[in-house]
C-alpha cells in the first residue's frame, strides 16, 4: 500500500514537472545530446480567441462590375463556404459576416501569415473538366473555356468546352501513391459519373484538362474508358496544396467572386481593460477559494488546493499542447470544470468526515469515505461528459463555434479533473495522514 | 430539517420568479422586440480617426448611449484608426454621432468608413444550438436510467433531472428579461454561453443529490420514501453549500464586483444561472420525485398525510 502510494507521488510528480515545462514555454524543442540535432519540436504558444486577444481583420468584396445585381441569398451562400474554408484550414474560432450588400468581413484570431490564408479564402474554387482534344496544355497555362454559355475568346485563342465542373463532385479527399505523390482524389455523382463515363469512352487517347479558376492543374491523358466514377488529379501538389484544394472543391464554389478590399490587425473585441480587471478580479476570487477551502476543510482542504493547483497546471499544458483556442466560451467551459474538480474534493471530504464522525480510523475513512463518494463523483461527471460530447459534435457539424469552444475545454477539463480526484487528491491526502499522523480531529479536520 | 414537506412553497417560490419574466419575455416575442444584441441582429461599423488622439472607449461608449445608439464596441487597429460596432446607425444618426465626437473630444474626426453588418450569430446557430441541447437532455434521462437501473423507477431521475435544468433554463431567461428591465441588458453571444454552461452545471449537480438517494434507497429499503429523500437532501446539503456558494459563486462574485464592464452582464447571468442550480437539485428535482412516487396530480396535488 504504501510503495503503491510513493510509485503514484512519482508518477504525480513527473506529469507536474512536464506540465510546468510546456506551461513555462512556447516552443517545445528535444534535441539530440550527443549532436545537437531536434529530434522533435513543438509550437505550443498559446492560443487566444479574438474576443481576448484580437487578430485580423480582412474586408472581402464581391469582384463583380457596380452594376450587376448580387443577392443576398449569394453574400450568404459566401459566407458559409468561406467560413467551411477557413474552419477546414484549422483557423479555430473565426467569424464572417455579411457587411453591406457586396462584403464579407472575416475576423481570424491571432493569425500573422495573412497570406497563408488568403489564397485560399479568395480562390473562386471553380474546376472545370475541360476537352482539350488532342493538344497537351502545360499546367499553369490560364485557358479560356466555354463555361457558363461563355463565348468571348481573345484573338488568336482557343475557346475550350467544359464538360462538366466541381458541381458534380460527391466526395473529395488527399491521396498519397505508391511513388510518394501527392493528389486529390474525387468521388462523383450518378449525373457526373453518366458524363464522365460517356466523355472517356468517346475520347480515349485524348487529353481532359483539369481547371481550377481557369487556370490549368493537371492534363492527364485518357487511357481507357472511366465508367466508376471515380478519378484522382494529381499535378505538382504538396500535401498543403493538395489539402488546400480539397478544401475548396469539398466546400464548392463561391457563388461570387471576391476581392481583397483591406487588411488590418484589430484589438480584442472584449477590451484590454476589461480583460485587465476581469484577470486581477479571477485572482481575487481564487484566493477567497483558497482561504475558505483551507479554514473549512483544513489539512484536506490544502490537499484540494494543492490538487486543484496541479489540475490547472496540467490543463493549461495540455490546451497549449493540442493546441485549443481558447475564448471566453472555452474559459467559461474550464471554469465549469474546475468547479467540477472542486466538487469531487468536497464529496470526498464531505464523506470521509461522515465515516471519521462513526468512528473509523483516518486511513479507514478516507478509503471508505473515497468508495461512497466514487459512483457520485463518477456519474455526474459522466453525464457531463455525454453532454459535451454531443454540443461538441453539434459545434462542430454546424458551425456553432461558441458551443464548439466550450464544449471542448468542459470535456477535456472534466477528464482532468476526474484524474485528478482519482489520483492527486488521494494519493496526496493518505500521504499527508502518512506523514503527520494527525490526532487531534479538530485542528487537522475542523471536526 | 424537512425540505420536502414544504415542496409546494418551493414550487411556488420558484414559479414566482419564472413567470412574470417569461410572460414579459412572450410578449415581447410576440411583437418580435426581443432584447437581441448586435449578434444576433447584426448592426453598424464605424471607423474613424481623431487627429488629436484617440479619446478611451468607455467614454466613446457613454457618448453613444447617450444618443440612445446601444451594444457598443471600441477596438483599436494598428492604423491608429478606431473600430466602433453598435446597433444599427443610419446617416443622420452618423452625423449625429459625428458632432459629437468632435464637440466631446477636441478636433476633426475623419470617417473612414460606415457600413451595415450582418449578425455573427446566424439564426440557424441558435436553433441548432437548442436541437443540440434537446439532444444532450435525451442522452442523459438515458444515461440516467441505465445507471439507476438497481432502484425502482430509474426512468423518473432523468425525467426530473431535465425538468429542473429546464426549470434553471427559465430562472435565466427570466434574469435576463428582468435585467434588460432594469439594466437595459441584451442577449449576445455571451448569454448563449452562460446558459450552456448552467445547463451542464444543473445536470451534474442532480446526479449528485440523486446518487444519495440512490445508495440510501438501498440501505433503508424500510423508510418511507418522501423521508427516504428529505433524508438524502440534508446528507449532501453541506456539500451543496460548499461546492456552490463558497467556491463558484465566490469567483463570480468577485468577477462582477472587480472585473471589466463588459464581462459583468455574463458574470451576473452565470451567478444566478449556477444558484438556481444547485436551488433546483435541493427544492425542485427531489421534491418532483416524491410528488410522483405518491401521484399527487390524482389528488389534485394535495399532499397525502405520511402513513405511520
Amino acid at each position: 500500500m504504501k510503495r503503491n502510494l510513493y510509485s503514484r507521488l512519482i508518477l504525480i510528480v513527473v506529469l507536474l514537472a512536464l506540465a510546468i515545462g510546456v506551461d513555462s514555454v512556447n516552443i517545445v524543442r528535444v534535441s539530440n545530446p550527443f549532436n545537437g540535432e531536434t529530434i522533435f519540436s513543438r509550437d505550443v504558444t498559446p492560443r487566444l480567441g479574438l474576443d481576448l486577444r484580437g487578430g485580423l481583420q480582412v474586408i472581402l468584396e464581391a469582384d463583380l462590375p457596380e452594376t450587376s445585381e448580387i443577392t443576398a441569398e449569394q453574400m450568404d451562400v459566401a459566407r458559409s463556404i468561406i467560413e467551411n474554408r477557413t474552419n477546414a484550414l484549422g483557423v479555430a474560432e473565426n467569424s464572417i459576416q455579411v457587411a453591406g450588400e457586396r462584403r464579407l468581413v472575416g475576423e481570424f484570431p491571432g493569425l500573422e501569415d495573412a497570406d497563408s490564408i488568403l489564397s485560399t479564402i479568395q480562390q473562386t474554387g471553380l474546376l472545370e473538366f475541360v476537352d482539350f482534344g488532342s493538344t497537351f496544355i502545360n499546367p499553369g497555362t490560364v485557358v479560356t473555356t466555354d463555361y457558363g454559355g461563355n463565348t468571348e475568346v481573345a484573338e488568336g485563342e482557343v475557346l475550350y468546352h467544359t464538360i462538366m465542373n466541381g458541381a458534380e463532385l460527391l466526395t473529395v479527399g488527399v491521396t498519397t501513391d505508391q511513388i510518394n505523390q501527392t493528389g486529390v482524389s474525387f468521388d462523383l455523382n450518378d449525373e457526373g459519373r453518366a458524363i464522365f463515363a460517356d466523355y472517356t469512352t468517346n475520347h480515349t487517347g485524348e487529353f481532359l484538362g483539369i481547371v481550377l479558376d481557369k487556370q490549368v492543374i493537371s492534363a492527364p491523358r485518357v487511357k481507357d474508358p472511366i465508367t466508376e466514377g471515380r478519378g484522382t488529379i494529381s499535378g505538382n501538389f504538396t500535401i498543403e496544396s493538395a489539402n488546400a484544394l480539397a478544401v475548396q472543391l469539398r466546400y464548392g464554389s463561391l457563388p461570387v467572386p471576391l476581392k481583397v478590399v483591406d487588411t488590418r490587425y484589430i484589438g480584442a473585441t472584449l477590451g484590454e481593460d476589461s480583460l485587465q480587471k476581469s484577470l486581477i478580479a479571477g485572482v481575487v476570487g481564487m484566493l477567497a477559494v483558497i482561504i475558505f477551502m483551507s479554514l473549512f476543510y483544513r489539512m484536506p482542504g490544502i490537499v484540494a488546493v494543492l490538487s486543484i493547483l496541479i489540475y490547472g497546471a496540467l490543463a493549461f499544458a495540455i490546451f497549449k499542447w493540442i493546441p485549443v483556442t481558447l475564448t471566453l466560451p472555452g474559459i467559461a467551459g474550464f471554469l465549469l470544470s474546475t468547479g467540477s474538480a472542486l466538487d469531487a474534493n468536497i464529496l470526498l471530504f464531505e464523506r470521509m468526515k461522515e465515516e471519521i464522525r462513526s468512528g473509523l480510523t483516518l486511513g479507514n475513512a478516507l478509503d471508505k469515505g473515497w468508495t461512497r463518494a466514487w459512483s457520485s463523483i463518477r456519474d455526474s461527471n459522466v453525464a457531463t461528459l455525454i453532454t459535451s460530447a454531443i454540443l461538441f459534435w453539434f459545434g462542430s457539424t454546424f458551425g456553432a463555434t461558441i458551443v464548439k469552444g466550450f464544449s471542448l475545454t468542459l470535456a477535456l477539463g472534466v477528464v482532468i479533473s476526474l484524474f485528478t480526484a482519482i489520483v492527486v487528491t488521494r494519493t496526496l491526502l493518505a500521504l499527508f495522514i502518512i506523514w503527520f499522523k494527525p490526532t487531534n480531529l479538530k485542528r487537522w479536520f475542523g471536526i | 430539517m424537512n425540505i420536502i414537506g414544504k415542496r409546494y412553497l418551493f414550487f411556488a417560490l420558484s414559479l414566482l420568479i419564472i413567470l412574470p419574466g417569461l410572460v414579459i419575455l412572450a410578449n415581447w416575442a410576440i411583437q418580435d422586440n426581443l432584447p437581441l444584441s448586435v449578434d444576433f441582429t447584426g448592426g453598424s461599423q464605424l471607423e474613424v480617426v481623431f487627429e488629436n488622439g484617440n479619446p478611451q472607449p468607455a467614454d466613446i461608449v457613454r457618448l453613444y448611449n447617450d444618443l440612445d445608439v446601444g451594444d457598443v464596441l471600441v477596438q483599436t487597429t494598428d492604423k491608429g484608426s478606431l473600430l466602433i460596432k453598435s446597433g444599427f446607425v443610419d446617416n443622420d444618426k452618423r452625423d449625429e454621432i459625428l458632432s459629437a465626437l468632435e464637440a466631446e473630444f477636441g478636433g476633426p474626426v475623419s470617417v473612414l468608413r460606415l457600413e451595415s453588418v450582418g449578425p455573427s450569430i446566424g439564426s440557424q446557430v441558435t436553433s441548432r444550438a437548442a436541437i443540440a441541447v434537446g439532444v444532450a437532455a435525451l442522452a442523459v434521462v438515458i444515461f440516467i436510467t441505465v445507471t439507476f437501473r438497481g432502484i425502482q423507477h430509474a426512468f423518473r431521475y432523468g425525467i426530473c433531472a431535465i425538468i429542473a435544468m429546464l426549470h434553471d433554463v427559465a430562472i435565466v431567461f427570466s434574469a435576463a428579461a428582468i435585467g434588460h428591465i432594469v439594466f437595459g441588458w441584451e442577449m449576445d453571444s455571451l448569454f448563449l454561453t452562460a446558459l450552456l454552461t448552467v445547463i451542464g452545471f444543473s445536470v451534474q449537480d442532480k446526479i449528485v443529490v440523486f446518487d444519495r438517494i440512490r445508495e440510501n434507497s438501498l440501505i433503508l429499503r424500510r423508510l418511507d420514501f418522501e423521508t427516504l429523500v428529505n433524508h438524502s437532501i440534508v446528507q449532501t446539503l453541506q456539500r451543496s453549500i460548499n461546492t456552490q456558494l463558497m467556491t463558484v459563486e465566490f469567483l463570480l462574485l468577485a468577477l462582477a464586483l472587480m472585473g471589466g464592464v463588459t464581462l459583468r452582464e455574463f458574470c451576473i447571468i452565470l451567478f444566478v444561472g449556477l444558484l438556481s442550480g444547485t436551488y433546483s437539485s435541493i427544492f425542485i428535482a427531489a421534491p418532483i420525485l416524491v410528488l410522483w412516487e405518491k401521484k399527487e396530480w390524482k389528488t389534485w396535488f394535495r399532499r397525502k398525510e405520511a402513513a405511520i
